[in-house]
């Protein structure tokens, strides 16, 4: 190590030599040395405060995973929902369940994790004056319309279907059956809390105190966190490593810099430049799978020009036109996986995931046109294509789905494309259903079920149908699937419903986006979850 | 002096006020930001009406604008999405950039001004001719084109200097940016110096120095330069602004967590209170460093004075 170090001074004094005329500096090298064990990895900035009901996005779901454990946890390969902290979910007519806790969970502060820790966690992050982002995940729960009413205040605290019976036991009644209710319980939106989260709010958001695997050990707002393992963690997922470091990148490339470096151990966001050298820089040390999140383009069904009735054969045929096959290769380099359905590859078989979507998903161009010709052709002859531009390289894949179906229909140029400047910008008007031509939207599932793919963006009503989408039949179908308690029945009926999907197309599928990451030599054992974020307590540290 | 000065800074006040408002009306008029907060969900309408009337954004432009004004002279410059204050933002990334600013402009002075006294003094030979060209190629490169390079270079090749920036941001971690950030006007200096000494070398003043017997160094520092350093320090003084808000690319590609980097943030997020508040103090510092030129005129020309 000394030597290196001689080596390296010589080498910085010729640099500040260099410096001299303008062409060198001269940083503080590597900085290897007490870190031993410690993971070194990319972050971004979370955008909301790191509470467990506040926080919708990956960045800050990322930290809430190794901070939190709740009753269940997906398993990362299958996505099962498997039993954490809950010993047992009972219920007998899938709308009153009853959880009861294993035994000797404490928080890191010392805390024990009991029935109230949940209870009053939940009415918290429900309650409508607490401004939580994820207040909707507690929605199913009897009394959430008076914690939270569409509009004016609270008309109770909370929720009349939460009682803790003991310190072990607690019973939950929803306002309709559910079957697959306690699968959604892995999400971190559901975590306990003690109760220092609510004496002193501040203090607990400047270094939040969790029950999982990790603590905090500094959180310096907007730059970095660094992560402890907990000695005293009781489950059997326990880090295997000394802790994680996340610095704060705005920029993937430089992330990915800092990683060729020796300066990062892992990147969770390999940038779309860096696609072509990924392979040759990192070789087997680069992570390429579906996660639970798939892109569409969704039609304005509210609009009559769209929405009336045999324009269904206008959708499947502009559906039909679209080669997603070339467009993922050439634009996205494989980081996106041809879609199939109307969820996503990453539930696998036995969640759900089923080609439904058939030949509609294939690239047809004979097909498409005669399809679009019967239901009356494109309304007004053209078709513009709406989506924000600042992230995602959106405005690349739309020009070329655009020139897709101008290709197949071979009309001219009868798509466009309408670029918006900013997220914010595009949001207001998906979400005051202002677009009068199709438009693009992500959708990230909350947990791996496949009701969250359709329930939520299909539904009638449904909290983010963009389409204003409405089937009686399909409500039906995803109605008697929530309330079948056979799981392998359930599935069979989320899949009846997905049919209809097929046959009106209020939403093309376009393709499941994969999460990629790359890692150095120093760390072993790297995985991906479903959520596309990396099982951090099962690396290992060479 | 005193009464110039009190009359500079009176003359801020409007300048402020008018740069403030186009600003606000500017970030405002990119739209309401709630939706975004809610990532890819349609946002929950009773949450969003309470985050709205908390940020104020339910009130017509003009009432919030008057709201944030009144706020700001209480030393309230809001909060970000992520829950920080915007004058916690502002305590951690000022200082950050401010330290690079100051490598950068340490560089660019005494680099530039350097080349420029050379190749002023020696001009149409061939060290004259190389820094013009050199100076040309550089002006010629986009920062970040440099910044990616040199990054490469020195970080990733021969792993002389780390390519991102810790959060601490010491100095002899920013002297690699500094000078992708100096690169630029480092040129502009080079090329002011040498113009100015070249005028300069010949006149009257010079020839009646070297005439006195004063050595030659004393020729250039005390006289020469001296003189002519003015064009000088008004691009320098200029550029200390300029450099802090120009820092985007920079500090993007460097990952330094400073003022360009919570600039791109607000924007991107389109948070407001962000993007106001530090585009307010970077009016400010713009204002008082045009101030401070002006003022230095007079140290070093003493025929400048003011009333």
């Amino acid at each position: 190590m000394r030597g290196a170090t001689h080596a390296k001074w010589a080498a910085c004094a010729a640099t500040v030599a260099l410096a001299a005329t303008g062409l060198a500096g001269c940083g503080g090298g590597s900085s290897s040395g007490d870190g031993s064990g410690i993971v070194k990895s990319s972050w971004g900035d979370p955008q909301n405060p790191l509470e467990p009901a506040n926080t919708n996005e990956v960045q800050g779901g990322k930290v809430l995973d190794m901070l939190f454990r709740g009753l269940k946890r997906y398993d990362a390969k299958t996505g099962e929902a498997k039993n954490m902290i809950a010993d047992k979910i009972d219920t007998s007519d899938s709308q009153n369940f009853t959880v009861t806790l294993k035994d000797g969970w404490t928080f890191s502060n010392g805390e024990k994790v009991t029935a109230k820790s949940f209870v009053d966690a939940w009415n918290y992050g429900a309650l409508v004056d607490n401004k939580q982002n994820s207040a909707t995940f507690f929605k199913d729960i009897e009394g959430y319309d008076k914690v939270h009413p569409e509009t004016g205040t609270a008309s109770a605290k909370t929720m009349s279907g939460l009682a803790v019976k003991d310190d072990k036991t607690f019973t939950v009644k929803l306002s309709g059956k559910f079957s697959t209710w306690p699968d959604t319980l892995g999400s971190s939106a559901f975590s306990p809390l003690p109760q220092s989260f609510y004496k002193d709010h501040a203090g607990w958001l400047n270094k939040p105190v969790g029950n999982g695997p990790y603590t905090v050990e500094s959180y310096t707002k907007g730059s970095g966190m660094k992560l402890r393992k907990w000695d005293g963690y009781k489950g059997d997922d326990k880090a295997q490593n000394a802790g994680v470091d996340l610095t704060v990148f705005t920029d993937n490339n430089t992330a990915y810099t800092a990683l060729m470096a020796g300066d990062l151990d892992l990147v969770d966001d390999v940038p779309a430049q860096q696609l072509k050298n990924v392979k040759n820089d990192l070789g087997d040390r680069y992570i390429n799978q579906p996660a639970l999140i798939i892109q569409t383009v969704v039609f304005p069904l509210y609009d009559a020009k769209w929405g009336k009735p045999g324009m269904e054969k206008v959708r499947q045929g502009l559906s039909m036109a679209i080669n997603r096959d070339e467009i993922t290769k050439t634009i996205f380099q494989d980081t996106r996986t041809p879609a199939k359905d109307w969820t996503s590859a990453a539930l696998g078989d036995k969640g759900g995931y089923k080609d439904v979507c058939g030949d509609l998903c294939k690239y047809d161009p004979a097909k498409a046109k005669k399809l679009i010709e019967e239901g009356g052709g494109l309304p007004g002859g053209k078709v513009t294509l709406t989506s924000n531009v600042d992230t995602g390289s959106h405005r690349e894949w739309m020009d070329a789905v655009c020139n897709s179906i101008n290709n197949a229909l071979g009309k001219g140029a009868v798509c466009t494309v309408n670029p918006i400047g900013t997220f914010a910008d595009f949001k207001n008007q998906l979400s005051g259903f202002k677009l009068t031509g199709p438009f693009r939207s992500g959708w990230q599932a909350d947990y791996p079920l496949i009701e969250n793919f359709l329930d939520p963006l299909y539904y009638t009503g449904g909290s983010s149908n963009y389409a204003k989408f409405s089937n009686k039949d399909f409500d039906k179908l995803i109605d008697e699937a929530n309330a079948e308690s056979d799981n392998a029945k359930a599935l069979t009926k989320f899949q009846d419903a997905e049919k209809i999907l097929a046959a009106q197309v209020p939403a093309i599928p376009l393709w499941y986006q994969n999460g990629s990451a790359g890692y150095s030599d120093k760390v072993s054992n790297v995985s991906l979850n479903q959520f596309s974020v990396p099982v951090y307590d099962q690396i290992k540290v060479n | 002096m005193g009464r110039y000065v009190i009359r500079r800074l009176l003359q801020m006040i409007p300048v402020f006020i008018g740069s403030t408002f186009l600003i606000f009306f500017m970030v405002y008029a990119l739209g309401d930001p709630v939706a975004a907060l809610f990532g890819d969900k349609a946002p929950d309408p009773a949450t969003a009406a309470l985050i709205r009337k908390e940020l104020y954004l339910d009130q017509p432009l003009w009432k919030q604008y008057l709201h944030y004004m009144g706020n700001i002279f209480q030393g309230d410059f809001g909060t970000a999405f992520n829950g920080q204050k915007v004058t916690e933002l502002m305590s951690t990334a000022f200082p950050v950039t401010l330290r690079l600013t100051l490598v950068a402009i340490v560089i660019e002075m005494v680099v530039g001004i350097t080349l420029g006294v050379i190749s002023g003094l020696k001009r149409g030979r061939t060290i004259d001719t190389s820094v013009l060209l050199l100076t040309l190629v550089v002006v010629s490169i986009p920062t970040f084109v440099s910044g990616y390079l040199l990054q490469f270079l020195f970080g990733v090749k021969w792993g002389i200097v780390r390519p991102s920036v810790s959060s601490d941001a010491p100095f002899n971690e920013l002297i690699l940016p500094g000078v992708v950030l100096a690169l630029v006007s480092l040129a502009y200096v080079t090329r002011l110096t040498r113009t100015s000494i070249a005028e300069n070398a010949r006149a009257d003043y010079v020839r009646t120095a070297i005439a006195k017997g004063l050595p030659k160094r004393r020729v250039i520092t005390r006289h020469l330069l001296r003189n002519s350093l003015i064009p000088v320090v008004t691009f320098i003084g200029t550029d200390i602004g300029a450099l802090m808000g120009g820092a985007i690319v920079t500090e993007r590609i460097f990952n330094i967590h400073g003022v360009g980097y919570q600039l791109y943030q607000g924007i991107l997020r389109n948070n407001a209170p962000t993007v106001v508040g530090f585009v307010t103090i970077l009016v400010i510092v713009f204002l008082l460093a045009n101030l401070l030129v002006d003022l230095l005129y007079a140290v070093l020309d003493p025929r400048i004075r003011y009333a």
